[in-house]
């Protein structure tokens, strides 16, 4: 019962930014649809069919789930290796099926809700978490020619909805009933409210490189020089932006040093300690696509995109913008993104966790003034450096 | 921060009238903690423990807290209570050995050389030397180990999984050298009343000296995964600082007493076995990373201590010679009647052994003087004005194991 609004959830989110992105633009769930239906269907309810019976579960079953399966064997597998073990092994070649053992493991285990606990919320809450994550990917993509909806707010719209998740976060960690549980909810909400500060201004400066809040259209932009138009090397202030924007990312998706809301060793497991079962394997998979996420806007942003030097030109050279370079390009795009989760995972193993009160610092004290003085330094250096090279901005 | 209404509505905890002793260590006293704020405040208490990840077992804390600040914290002992002091009247003195293993567990040869040496005392008996040699060897090896553990599991408790499996690396092969002499892992009773069980397998004493060669490498790299992490120092620096005084009156012993400078190790200071013949330094805390006696100094103090041990270590492998391993001791060990008390220094403080014994197989009284139950004390006074994460960091300073807190 608590599985079942999750989809519907996210379909409905889905929809939103599909019926926003307006024109006529639509995308090959909605071609398909008006393709095969034999009469027409007015726009509006193409756009919702599609959304409902497309994106959502298309984006649930055939991207999210088999990515969160392979980012967990990954991170244990990275883990392994770091702690000097093998990690999973068992469970087909290399263990890669050991989190489809774990998925029918978390299914059939018993569904429990507190005594104490506000029913109501504690069964909405994962299904938020989860349906936050599935429509943060709507706006991310993957291909020149591959994308759900090409916002031309795209990167406003992931920062929005991945505050979602910590609505949902709190609302479970409140409703559990458990005192560790709220401690772990309240974290949430401070590190976030502080956090998303420096994340967006440092959001801020490659947006205001590019002119677009497009990450399509900042993507494409990059393709220059041989592929090599990088905004990570525009300038001075972007590289600065871009670590900036990283750490911010990792209190956003509360991953190790910033895990404090789950923080194992302090609040033994944070707010999902009394979620058991498949709920709880809904905080893991948002938390899971939340750092592709993370890592695609890091990826589409500062590091070029689909465009890698020499490869993409040659492939463009060779086949025109065809499917194969779209191939190509979802290619290069992974790789890049899967690189930025791989850090994060290798951050995890390493670093020991920040206590709160030096969160609060960091982020107030160090990462919030210097986003802002990026900002500045990369506003002056378009109005007043590029000009000087001719360009345009 | 303010408590959530429905914790505000349950009805306040009562205070147990006439409770003797048990009283809110943690209760403001006037002028300890002024606290100005806006917003009223409701403490809430929580129970940390006795599941709980970071309580290194069945320990129970009831803490206090204000939001993320910690007003009070009492500890709460007895999970694990196994009547062992009562155990000791009850069976034969070498009958009652294998119960000294499950004290403190990670240091299980310690705890068999504290009993033994109290019972040789009362007996009289005089352990022959390469015995000695053999305690000292395994008292060292097993400092080495538990000391690893508790790197570990600092670790873990700073948040930071991998020192764990690195500090399980070493161990495993120091396992498997108790092992080879032994055949267990972790209780031993290898150490008898009178010597050793058996004399050490051929080549054994080889194989010590290559991990004495391959644990002095891998010490550097424990100190560049944990102890010089900006952020462990971070967490740990001017944390639970503990003053020498206030140790001594307390009672702290071993690193927890040398992590606050007090020069004080019953291996230099009261020396027993074969530590008069051997050259080691005391390591104490410096306030290196910040205030002498901060939990850093702590954590440092148990590293420099493995590092010791390893000299200590290479001594006796370059002395030790052959002989006999065993006192001629009478298979049902008989101690003449009077009372004696040795202590030792285990790998977390003083491990005493007070035996009365009124000339029969069984002893009176075998009471123990446990370094963790006597560390643990001073938890409820270093608690108050932390944060919430700073308490799991002293108490993982502290580094007990709840088998002896509570035996």
């Amino acid at each position: 019962m608590g599985l079942l609004p999750a989809p519907l959830l996210a379909a409905t989110l889905l929809g939103a930014p599909l019926l926003v992105a307006g024109g006529q633009q639509g995308n090959f769930v909605t071609d398909l649809v008006a393709k095969l239906s034999p009469v027409e269907i007015p726009w509006p309810l193409l756009v919702l069919i599609g959304a409902l019976l497309g994106s959502g579960f298309f984006l649930l079953l055939v991207f999210i789930t088999p990515y969160a399966m392979l980012a967990i064997w990954a991170e244990r597998k990275v883990g392994g290796h770091i702690q000097c073990r093998i990690g999973p092994k068992r469970v087909g070649p290399f263990g890669l099926l050991q989190s489809i053992a774990d998925a029918i493991k978390l299914l059939v285990k018993e569904d429990t809700i507190p005594a104490g606990a506000d029913k109501l919320l504690f069964v909405f809450a994962p299904a938020l978490v989860l349906a936050s994550a599935i429509a943060m990917f709507a706006a991310v993509p993957f291909a020149p020619d591959v994308w759900f909806t090409d916002l031309n707010l795209g990167v406003f719209f992931i920062v929005a909805i991945s505050s979602l998740t910590t609505i949902g976060v709190i609302m479970a960690g409140w409703s559990s009933a458990n005192k560790w549980s709220l401690y772990g909810a309240m974290r949430m909400a401070a590190s976030v409210i502080s956090y998303e500060v420096p994340l967006g201004i440092s959001l801020l400066v490659p947006v205001l490189v590019s002119g677009t809040f497009s990450l399509r259209e900042a993507a494409l932009a990059q393709e220059g020089w041989g592929g090599a138009a990088w905004y990570l090397f525009r300038d001075p202030f972007v590289l600065p932006a871009f670590l900036l924007f990283y750490t911010a990312s990792l209190a956003e998706t509360k991953r190790a040093p910033f895990d404090l809301p789950e923080a194992e060793s302090e609040l033994v497991a944070g707010f999902h300690t009394e979620y058991s079962g498949m709920r709880f394997s809904f905080f893991f998979l948002e938390e899971y696509a939340a750092m592709f996420v993370v890592s695609a806007i890091g990826a589409l942003y500062f590091l070029g995109g689909w465009a890698f030097p020499g490869l993409t030109p040659l492939v463009e050279h060779l086949f025109g913008r065809g499917w194969i370079f779209n191939a190509v390009a979802i290619g290069v795009f992974s790789a890049k993104a899967l690189f930025l989760v791989f850090v994060m995972m290798w951050l995890r193993w390493t670093l020991p966790r920040i206590r709160i009160d030096q969160v609060m610092t960091l982020g107030y004290k160090y990462l919030t003034p210097l986003s802002l003085a990026c900002l500045l330094g990369a506003a002056a250096w378009e109005l007043y450096v590029v000009p000087l090279f001719g360009g345009g901005g | 921060m303010s408590e959530p209404a429905r914790a505000a509505t349950a009805p306040p905890r009562p205070v147990p009238p006439g409770a003797g002793d048990e009283h809110w260590v943690g209760d403001l006293r006037p002028g300890e903690r002024e606290v100005l704020l806006d917003v009223k405040t409701q403490d809430m208490e929580i129970n940390m423990g006795p599941q709980h990840p970071s309580t290194h077992g069945v320990l129970r804390v009831l803490l206090r807290a204000d939001g993320e600040i910690v007003t009070g914290a009492q500890p709460h002992l007895g999970y694990l209570h196994r009547c062992a002091e009562k155990i000791g009247e009850s069976v034969e003195f070498l009958q009652y050995l294998p119960y000294t293993d499950r004290y403190d567990y990670l240091a299980a040869m310690n705890n068999n050389l504290g009993y033994s040496m109290a019972v040789e005392k009362l007996m009289g008996v005089e352990v022959p030397e390469r015995a000695q040699w053999i305690r000292t060897i395994f008292a060292e090896l097993n400092r080495i180990g538990s000391h690893l553990i508790s790197f570990g599991t600092y670790g873990l408790d700073i948040g930071a999984f991998t020192p764990f499996f690195y500090a399980f690396r070493e161990r495993e092969w120091m396992m498997a050298l108790f092992e080879k002499v032994c055949g267990a892992r972790l209780t031993y009773s290898y150490i008898r009343i009178g010597g050793v069980f058996n004399d050490l397998p051929e080549g054994w004493l080889e194989e010590l000296g290559r991990f004495c060669d391959v644990f002095e490498e891998k010490w550097v790299e424990y100190n560049d995964l944990l102890s010089h992490n900006h952020i462990f120092v971070e967490r740990t620096r001017n944390v639970g600082i503990l003053p020498a005084e206030k140790a001594i009156a307390w009672g702290c012993t071993g690193p927890m007493l040398r992590g606050s400078g007090v020069a004080w190790d019953l291996r230099r200071d009261a020396p027993y076995s074969m530590y008069p013949r051997l050259e080691f330094d005391v390591c104490l805390g410096a306030g290196l990373k910040g205030t002498l006696g901060d939990c850093w100094d702590r954590y440092f103090v148990k590293l420099l201590e493995m590092k010791e041990s390893i000299r200590i270590l290479r001594q006796c492998l370059r002395q030790i010679g052959p002989g006999p391993v065993m006192a001629d001791v009478p298979k049902t060990i008989r101690v003449p009647a009077g009372a004696g008390y040795v202590g030792v220094e285990n790998p977390r403080g003083e491990l005493g052994h007070y035996i009365v014994s009124d000339g029969g197989k069984i002893s009176r009284r075998c009471r123990v003087r446990g370094p963790s139950f006597c560390n643990l004390s001073i938890l409820g006074e270093m608690m108050p004005g932390t944060m919430l994460a700073d308490s799991v960091a002293i108490i993982g300073s502290i580094d007990i194991v709840v088998g002896e807190t509570d035996r």
